[in-house]
């Protein structure tokens, strides 16, 4: 996945937990940019992008989520390893 | 684990409700997006939803009233967060066509709450106050090779903690309580040694739950059994460590749809709206194959081969709900002679033709059929679920008959029981006695129904039954009941006013309340508590009136006199009291058109007055030195 398919993917994501179509997502995006993003929409965000993405991140990163760069960036490094991961098996 | 697995899932949910948002008339609106809560969902749709609908039910008038929605309210006192599981059970509550607002206290001012009071809980006038503790909260405080009897004092201590809080809960807030248990998150320390361990924290959790469990009980006070539910979710938590030490969540929030259905079922119960009959489709259904095609001996039901005993065994889920006071019905396409066949001469069948309160098997269409299973039985559409294997027929009932409950079934027949059990359809706030022999007295009164057949006139009939009418004041022991009919009778119910049983034993507790409940014996046995009354003193009818507040009966006894005697009990009483009138109120609903003429039979007056507090009520006098129509009822009364 490049980090411009996981940016359209994580809009989809931002855009069902805030309900709002109008969202549109840059590396640089932080909660000061999109109402509604409080600490409890921060912990549905996290969920639901682990969900959406098949990933699970760990409790270590979860201080590191900052912006949306911050998120692209692990989504990528937790979607290669596991692609790596589960080759010999397919 | 998958989430609410019985409901169908939508092809386009985001769609819909995409569709149904735009829609510009809020009625219509609302009613698009209560169909939606019919629907499987994750986490991220229910909240949308709730808000769609929150939004919606704001700017509708007292929308709650316009849409025949109950409305319901919810407090929830925690010791960890709770916030993103409550639209969860707002939205699973409006699935049960219940308009639940809901109140969380600040986390970890549970304590304060209940003991030194909150204004804003208190402005909030909860009905249900759910308490949530997590085990970080109650520890045992006892060395890990503590004895059993340091472990049950521990267990005592915090049992008497409990009891406070909850009495606190009740005086204060006049709400149900309902507590949830525990669950243990922290790892085994011993492996399967840990139950020889007494001063293990596994062991406490487990002697807690129960201790909770029996005080519960003791002191009317509802579950939510997270310890027992969570356990079903084939080795999967509810829960997640992460989300534990990220916010405080003891429920993760991907299975907080599940958790909030957990919770609102609770609330659904007690207010009456748990469905009570449940209708089964026979071929594929509770046998293998079609019995019209295969014959007797062909369908698979029974020992000795692995899909005849997957349906036994859900024939004895069945029968053992039939038991518990589930009404049972059929409704299958098959000829009449040949389904029944199968019940009266197969031997491996564990549900026998007496289960069955209503048969129903020819070719018409299923949603006619269930209309006519309902009618007959006297139970509302709103209260049958209906199982099929049969993906075209369920779908087809859903379409025409929305109040119908029709869960989703796996392929594998072995599956059927715990499906079912899932749906929570049928959860209990109370069981008492009278649930069991409902099953028999379904059949009694076909058998007293067979009497009236034989009989040519109603006088003859009523005198050969022999009843007798045992009226008491309402005790302690009466409550479950009590509640239950109040929560659930709809037809015979002059005002459909609900009560939780907190809010109930309150209103006795007044002495100048006159609250009556009625049981009825007859040649064919006991019928049971069958009907309340309560009559209150209220300021528009002065001090020489009751009115009566409540008035209801079970159904099982209609045509029986029971009105006119009952009314004798209450009018000698209240002339007893120095009272000189009852004050009989009407207020119509969409299933009480049955009593509407109830007062002037029994020789009520019409009374030309408005209440604001409830205006489509009419109102209706009875001077108490009246004869109340004659009855062919011995009265028998208990102090």
């Amino acid at each position: 996945m490049t980090e411009q398919e996981i940016l359209q993917e994580l809009t989809v994501v931002f855009r069902d937990v805030f309900d709002d179509e109008s969202i549109t997502l840059t590396p640089e995006t932080t909660a000061d940019d999109i109402n509604g993003w409080d600490s409890q929409a921060h912990v549905t965000l996290v969920v639901a992008t682990e969900m959406h993405f098949k990933i699970k991140f760990r409790t270590a990163e979860l201080e590191s989520l900052r912006n949306v760069g911050d998120f692209a960036r692990l989504i990528r490094a937790r979607v290669t390893t596991m692609h790596v991961a589960e080759s010999p098996a397919r | 684990m998958e989430q609410l697995a019985w409901l169908p899932a939508h092809t386009d949910f985001a769609g819909a409700l995409k569709w149904a948002r735009q829609e510009a008339d809020a009625e219509r609106r609302l009613s698009q997006l209560l169909e939606l809560c019919g629907y499987r969902r994750d986490f991220v749709a229910t909240e949308r939803l709730d808000r769609s609908i929150g939004a919606c039910l704001a700017t509708l008038d007292a929308g709650a009233s316009a849409t025949q929605l109950q409305p319901a309210r919810l407090a929830i006192l925690s010791s960890h967060t709770v916030d993103h599981v409550a639209p969860a059970i707002r939205i699973a509550a409006l699935g049960r066509r219940i308009a639940l607002s809901t109140h969380v206290t600040g986390y970890g001012l549970h304590r304060q709450a209940l003991m030194d009071g909150e204004r804003a809980l208190s402005s909030f006038a909860p009905q249900f106050l759910l308490l949530a503790l997590d085990a970080h909260e109650v520890q045992s405080g006892v060395p890990l090779d503590a004895s059993e009897q340091g472990l049950a004092a521990s267990v005592d201590q915090w049992i008497d903690d409990l009891r406070i809080l909850w009495r606190a809960g009740r005086r204060r807030y006049n709400a149900q309580i309902i507590q949830q248990t525990f669950v243990d998150t922290a790892p085994s320390l011993f492996g399967s040694y840990e139950g020889l361990v007494p001063g293990s924290p596994r062991v406490f959790i487990e002697r807690l739950n129960d201790a909770v469990r029996s005080a519960a009980r003791a002191e009317g006070v509802l579950l939510l059994d997270i310890a027992w539910l969570g356990r079903q979710c084939h080795g999967e938590g509810i829960g997640d460590p992460v989300r534990w030490h990220q916010a405080k969540q003891l429920i993760a929030p991907q299975f907080a749809p599940q958790y909030g259905d957990w919770a609102a079922r609770i609330v659904a119960a007690s207010l009456g709206l748990s469905r009570k009959c449940l209708v089964l489709d026979l071929d594929n259904t509770i046998w293998g194959g079609v019995v019209g095609d295969d014959g007797l001996e062909g369908i698979r039901i029974g020992q000795g081969d692995p899909l005849g005993e997957a349906f036994l065994a859900f024939q004895h889920h069945v029968a053992a709900l039939g038991k518990r006071g589930i009404v049972l019905a059929v409704c299958s396409k098959n000829d009449p002679a040949v389904a029944e066949r199968v019940f009266s001469e197969h031997p491996e069948m564990a549900l026998r033709r007496s289960d069955i309160a209503c048969f129903v098997a020819n070719w018409e269409d299923k949603a006619t059929n269930l209309r006519r299973i309902a009618s007959e039985l006297n139970l509302g559409l709103e209260s049958l679920v209906f199982v099929d294997d049969n993906p075209a027929e369920r779908h087809i009932v859903r379409r025409e008959l929305a109040s119908v409950a029709v869960p989703e079934l796996p392929d594998d027949p072995a599956n059927y029981g715990g499906r079912l059990a899932d749906t929570g359809y049928f959860e209990a706030a109370t069981f008492t006695s009278d649930d069991l022999t409902r099953a028999q007295s379904y059949q009694a009164n076909a058998e007293r129904h067979a009497i009236l057949g034989r009989t040519t006139d109603m006088e003859g009939y009523l005198k050969t039954l022999s009843m007798t009418l045992v009226a008491s004041a309402i005790r302690p022991v009466d409550l479950p009941r009590v509640s239950q009919l109040i929560n659930k009778s709809n037809q015979f119910n002059l005002t459909t006013r609900r009560y939780t049983e907190a809010e109930f034993a309150h209103l006795i507790a007044d002495p100048r309340v006159l609250a009556v409940c009625f049981r009825l014996r007859d040649r064919f046995g006991d019928n049971g508590l069958i009907s309340v009354i309560l009559a209150r003193p209220d300021e528009q009818w002065g001090r020489n009136a009751l009115l009566i507040d409540t008035w209801l009966m079970s159904c099982r006894v209609l045509g029986r006199q029971v009105e006119a005697a009952a009314l004798d009990v209450v009018a000698k009483e209240a002339a007893h009291r120095g009272t000189h009138a009852l004050i009989g109120e009407y207020r119509p609903t969409a299933r009480n058109a049955l009593v509407a003429e109830h007062y002037p039979k029994l020789g009520f007056k019409p009374v030309a007055a408005v209440d604001t507090r409830s205006p489509g009520s009419t109102f209706w006098h009875f001077d108490v030195e009246n004869a109340p129509p004659l009855h062919f009822i011995t009265v028998e009364r208990l102090s």
